[in-house]
């Protein structure tokens, strides 16, 4: 790990302001993805805003009847909350599938929404990687590689990499907003689709925030009524990332939504796909995967994600 | 993403000294006094410098559970977290737990069942456990809780989805998970 200086702050917009001010700062918050991407010297940061004494906290309630999830909200507090349980049971789902009850405790909702890709090519800086270093070529995409973990839709000729957050597919689905301040102390609001970028030529952008900008909360709308049910499909039963995950919420009419996880960039939804769950999971597949490239590695994906949603509807 | 310059720069943070801090620890109830480079873990601000070896570190990538302790109430991975970030924390260890004397439930239970084969993860999983006990007391839902509404009961399929941030090389799995349901049952 490169040595780096390191301050605490006790307020979004002065965590803002020093992070877009001192060079090659970076905030820190439970450090559970940050850490592990320096001590590889993939994240190579000279100073490290500790976020955690900004007192964001809380979860509470909005004036449109939905929550406000503060940044620092970890993992376990939210998915334990008993108005996500009750109300917003597929966030609830999607959090304790991810990672182990040791990282849950420290993982924040900001942090895990900026968490890097599960790309082993990105891990191994012995490789080319345009995401780690922009323009050095895809290794993923080179002759012989594995790519069996990676992306089917969304991707570009410059990266195939998956965005791997379990809890940002629930909050696809569940149509959250991103709130952030910026340097200059505006708050900003985002719904979750444009604030997440896709590759295209320039992989390492992966979302729209500025210099120094802060994620301060997550909102939820009002809850949405159905069942709410999260399915990800890994190697081991626990402790994994997901090959494919699903996140649906299915009214009694058998009208909903569909999220996907593990095959995009980030979380993959469409409207058209959402209007055809009353015809089954294929004919939501066949809108919400219209358009996918994937590799011969890969491409059991786009059978998987259907069988996976077939096998939820099936539960209903 | 390395800036180009970024060696020099580096050079340029250590030479002003910003790259040390002063933190003050609480660990197994006693405050410690440490001056440290940033970059150390609360892993090995324990290991190597408060001399706590009971903490293991298995692969310091947040991937095997062998250096969870608790902080504030709560396990996490040692591993994966500044110590510099733990100003006034309250950190317990397995060396807090008990002693060959009078030994805590769950190390009792473990020595009970053979839960163990070279001993390593061991600290890990008996930190871990006693927290998910907990954990499910106070109605943390898991991956494979039914009823998020429900109150949670002490199951195999609980036990072992809780206890999955824990590896052990030894596959002492079996008996791990009857030594903590032993101490389910002594609470219960
Ligand atoms: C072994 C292992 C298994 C895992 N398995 C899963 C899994 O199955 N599913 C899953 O979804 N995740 C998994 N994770 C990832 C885990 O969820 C993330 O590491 C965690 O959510 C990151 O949150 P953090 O608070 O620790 O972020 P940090 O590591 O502190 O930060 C991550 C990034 O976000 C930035 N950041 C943090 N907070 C803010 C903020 N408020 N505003 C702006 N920028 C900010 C940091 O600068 C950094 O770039 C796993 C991790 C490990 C180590
Ligand atoms: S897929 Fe993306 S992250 Fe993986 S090697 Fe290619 S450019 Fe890097
Ligand atoms: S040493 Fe920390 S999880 Fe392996
Ligand atoms: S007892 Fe040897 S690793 Fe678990």
């Amino acid at each position: 790990m490169r040595a780096f200086s390191y301050e605490r702050v006790s307020n979004p917009a002065q965590a803002a302001a020093r992070a877009a001010e001192v060079p090659g700062a970076k905030f820190i918050a439970g450090g559970t993805n940050l850490l592990d991407l320096m001590k590889h010297e993939i994240e190579t940061p000279l100073h490290l805003v500790d976020v955690t004494g900004t007192g964001l906290n809380a979860i509470t309630e909005t004036s449109n009847g939905g929550l406000r999830v503060g940044a620092l909200v970890s993992n376990s507090a939210l998915a334990a909350d008993h108005r996500i349980r009750r109300d917003y049971a597929v966030l609830s789902r999607a959090l304790v599938s991810g990672a182990s009850g040791q990282l849950r405790n420290k993982a924040t909702t900001g942090g895990n929404l900026l968490q890097r890709t599960r790309c082993p090519y990105f891990y191994d800086t012995g490789m080319p990687c345009n995401k780690r270093s922009p323009g050095a070529g895809c290794a993923a995409l080179g002759k012989g590689a594995s790519s069996r973990g990676l992306g089917v839709i969304g991707t570009s000729e410059a990266c195939i990499a998956t965005h791997p957050s379990d809890m940002a597919v629930a909050l696809r689905v569940l149509d959250a907003e991103v709130e952030t301040v910026t340097s200059s102390g505006e708050t900003r609001r985002k719904p979750l689709d444009a604030f997440y970028q896709l590759p295209g030529d320039t992989p390492e952008v992966e979302n729209t925030l500025e210099a120094g900008e802060m994620i301060t909360a997550v909102e939820l709308p009002a809850p949405v009524e159905g069942h709410h049910a999260y399915f990800k499909v890994r190697d081991r039963a626990s402790y994994a990332f997901a090959l494919v995950s699903v996140a649906l919420i299915q009214t009694p009419e058998g009208k909903g939504r569909v999220a996907l996880g593990g095959v995009a960039p980030k979380p993959w939804r469409r409207d058209d796909a959402d209007a055809a769950l009353p015809q089954g999971a294929s004919a939501v597949m066949s809108q919400l995967l219209d358009g996918a490239r994937p590799t011969q590695d890969n491409a059991y994906k786009l059978t998987l994600a259907e069988r996976t949603l077939a096998a939820l509807l099936a539960q209903e | 993403m390395n800036p180009p310059n970024s060696a020099e720069r580096h050079r340029e943070t250590a030479q002003n000294g910003a790259e040390r801090s002063n933190v003050s620890l609480v660990v197994n109830g006693a405050r410690h006094q440490l001056e440290l480079d940033n970059r150390t873990t609360l892993l090995d601000a324990l290991r190597e410098h408060l001399k706590l070896t009971g903490t293991k570190k298995g692969c310091d990538h947040g991937q095997c559970g062998a250096c969870t302790v608790s902080v504030n109430g709560e396990r996490i991975n040692a591993c994966l977290t500044l110590a510099v970030m733990h100003e006034g924390d309250d950190v317990a260890t397995i060396e807090g737990l008990g002693e060959a004397d009078h030994l805590d439930p769950m190390q009792q239970a473990f020595l009970d069942h053979d839960a163990f084969q070279c001993g390593y993860c061991t600290p890990g999983q008996i930190c871990s456990a006693k927290a998910v006990l907990e954990e499910i007391r106070t109605k943390l839902p898991s991956h494979v809780t039914k009823d998020l509404t429900a109150p949670i009961e002490v199951t195999d399929a609980e036990i072992r989805e809780r206890m999955s941030g824990n590896l052990c090389r030894c596959g002492a799995y079996a008996n791990i998970l009857k030594a903590i349901h032993q101490v389910a049952e002594e609470r219960a």
